[in-house]
């Protein structure tokens, strides 16, 4: 226990005489932080549209109007034939088009349903879907109020058969793209903070021969793993505390569930960033081989798989299986579901404990490994 | 009981023989010289006799503890010392001794002893703030060195401690060896430099995994060398050598600056037969004389055998 301390106190002082580096960990998280906060806005506002209104009756001016009124279109172009739609598209000018149906009027007037149809630029699919989404939400807004409408002039009971979605969303009412992705990025950072910088600590030991001289002294490799893994821990916490923090005084973003629980789980999840980092170090020569194996084989197809920026119900089925042994995919889950849904170890712990086994399998054959490799 | 026993130690790396079967002794308070060339099988050697390495087969005693048994006993009973000086660069001097001494778990009056005998002997009193990385070489491998030995171990590998640094503080710390060797510390050094070697009191030479010459340096000399060996002297060293070698009489040829040394076959000494040749061919010879070998004479000879040069 003495001799971890001595090594978790050398560390500690080594950090101290390299202010840059300390000041990478406890300030970059922040900036990185707000940049993507800011940057990482999948929102779509302002969608440029046209409309072709062939119905040009009551209804379908009312239509119109409800996109013209609504904050995330803006009906830029009103045109009379097809070809002025297939042109201002081409020309990349709005991303949808709506064309009204020359029947609209009557088909709603006789409880047939209306037909518009919906052009969009699908060259950014993740917009055109968002805008979609808008649209949808758009008219069965306004077909609910002709129904009740309809119901109300004849004094009938309502005739359609049709039964209209109400959508709602849930924790994350505004839908910004923002809250989904600000607690994700406290993964992220915990990722580069333990996995880059133990990887990087511990070759640095290789390459000026201390480990040499540690590995002749009593320190046994598992007190010098620990000794090593223990300082670059502490950080993880102070960064994750600062990036709570920041992301309440930036974004307004609270933590709805246990704090204690989030770190607790955040510690579960070092455990495999730690042990993921220790694997590196126990392949790399130079610090520059660890720092480029940190980065694009270990970090980066992580990141991609975590579910962070791409969901992962879109991937292939086989990339799926993968997803399951990335423990950065859990903590994904879990500190979403802690930050925005204030959900708790009951609905969370099948993640935990899997994170757990991973992280704890990882820690566990990159210690054998890092033993083995010192004889 | 020897301070180091080693007896058939042997190291394979799949079918890779790196240490084949050595055998030998070292006595307390001796410095013992193990030579070879680079690739030769010394640090794998070294790594089993500090308990960091386990032996394929056979075994060594160090300090009285088997290295395949009780590591962790050996590692207590040593010290270690490498060629990189490995300190911390980024601490000071006193953070470095404070670090290596908690290591070895020396506190109080102990440490504060030990603590002031290696800024003593690293000339470093008064200094025990500056940052390790900004010391010259000379300071710096001292300060590794009292680090390395701050448990005050009864045994000390030194893995080429001399190399990259200047001859006076060559010298000097080879008067610090002295002295620990003195205090019956066992030193176990490992160098390149020849003339160093001859500060030891027992050597031995291992070429690819195998022990192929032991002894004092005298023994050495007297063994392995048969004949005698001359030294020529003359403006144009290279040819004369290709023309000496040509002779069954010259077993061994090797320049050194302008002269030549050569080691001769058992009874040969005909110095006007080697005077005549090389004036048959207009070298011109200043001067011959029989010369007493040096071990770099004498690890030619034993390693152009092995590698027939």
């Amino acid at each position: 226990m003495k001799l971890i301390f001595e090594i978790i106190k050398k560390e500690f002082r080594q950090f101290k005489r390299d202010p840059k580096m300390f000041a990478m960990v406890l300030v970059a998280p922040v900036i990185q932080l707000v940049f993507l906060g800011y940057a990482a806005n999948l929102d779509v506002e302002n969608i440029h549209m046209l409309v072709f209104d062939q119905s040009n009756s009551k209804t379908s001016r009312e239509v119109v109007r409800k996109f013209d009124q609504s904050d995330y279109f803006s009906l830029d172009f009103k045109v009379n034939t097809y070809n002025e739609v297939e042109e201002i598209i081409d020309a990349g000018k709005v991303s949808l088009a709506l064309i009204i149906d020359r029947d609209f009027e009557v088909d709603l007037a006789n409880n047939r349903p209306g037909k518009i149809q919906a052009i969009f630029d699908g060259s950014d699919g993740n917009s055109a879907s968002i805008a979609s989404g808008y649209m949808n939400g758009l008219l069965t807004e306004y077909s609910q109020n002709i129904s009740v409408e309809n119901r109300l002039k004849s004094g009938q009971k309502f005739s359609i058969s049709s039964v209209v979605p109400k959508v709602r969303v849930w924790y994350n009412p505004e839908l910004k793209t923002r809250n989904y992705m600000v607690p994700g990025i406290v993964g992220l950072l915990l990722m580069i903070i333990t996995l880059i910088l133990t990887s990087l600590a511990i070759v640095k030991e290789k390459e000026i021969g201390t480990m040499e001289q540690l590995i002749v002294t009593p320190i046994s490799s598992t007190q010098l793993i620990i000794g090593k893994l223990v300082p670059f821990m502490i950080l993880g916490f102070a960064s994750v505390i600062i990036v709570l923090t920041a992301m309440y005084l930036f974004f307004g973003i609270q933590v709805r569930g246990s704090i204690s629980l989030l770190l607790g789980s955040t510690f579960i999840y070092i455990l495999s960033t730690l042990g993921l980092g220790l694997f590196v170090s126990t392949i790399s020569k130079t610090q520059q081989q660890a720092m480029m194996l940190a980065i694009f084989v270990v970090m980066l197809p992580m990141t991609f798989l975590s579910g962070f920026a791409f969901p992962i119900e879109n991937m292939p089925q086989s990339i799926q299986w993968i997803t399951h042994i990335i423990p950065l995919k859990y903590f994904m889950t879990i500190i979403r579901g802690i930050v925005l849904k204030g959900i708790g170890f009951a609905e969370l712990w099948k993640d935990i404990l899997l994170m757990l086994l991973i992280g704890v399998s990882i820690l566990g054959i990159s210690a054998l490994r890092f033993q083995k490799k010192l004889d | 009981m020897h301070s180091i026993e080693v007896k058939n130690l042997t190291k394979k790396f799949g079918d890779f023989v790196s240490v084949d079967n050595i055998s030998f002794n070292v006595e307390q308070g001796e410095i013992f010289g193990f030579l070879g060339a680079n690739g030769a099988g010394k640090s794998t050697t070294i790594k089993m006799l500090c308990g960091i390495l386990n032996p394929s087969d056979g075994d060594a005693f160090v300090g009285g503890y088997s290295v395949k048994k009780e590591p962790d006993l050996v590692k207590k009973s040593i010290g270690y010392m490498s060629q990189r000086f490995s300190l911390y660069n980024d601490l000071t001097v006193i953070e470095n001794i404070e670090f290596f001494g908690g290591v070895y778990g020396l506190k109080g009056k102990e440490y504060t002893e030990r603590k002031n005998w290696v800024l003593d002997i690293s000339y470093l009193k008064g200094k025990e703030n500056t940052l390790t990385g900004s010391l010259p070489g000379g300071v710096k491998q001292r300060l590794a060195l009292g680090t390395a030995v701050i448990h005050k171990p009864g045994i000390i590998f030194l893995d080429e401690p001399t190399s990259g640094v200047d001859p006076i503080s060559r010298r000097n710390f080879w008067e610090l060896i002295n002295q620990l060797s003195e205090e019956g510390v066992t030193v176990f050094v490992t160098t390149h430099y020849l003339e160093e070697a001859e500060f030891c009191n027992n050597i031995i030479l291992i070429n690819a995994g195998k022990l192929i010459a032991e002894g004092n340096s005298t023994e050495l000399k007297q063994n392995y060398l048969e004949g005698e060996v001359w030294e020529i002297q003359t403006d144009n060293p290279v040819d004369a050598l290709d023309i000496l070698n040509k002779e069954n009489y010259v077993i061994e040829s090797s320049i050194f600056g302008n002269n030549i040394h050569i080691s001769l076959a058992k009874n040969f000494a005909d110095k006007g037969k080697i005077n005549e040749i090389l004036k048959q061919n207009n070298i011109e010879v200043k001067s011959i004389e029989k010369i007493e070998p040096t071990l770099e004479d004498v690890f030619i000879h034993l390693l152009s055998d092995k590698y027939n040069v």
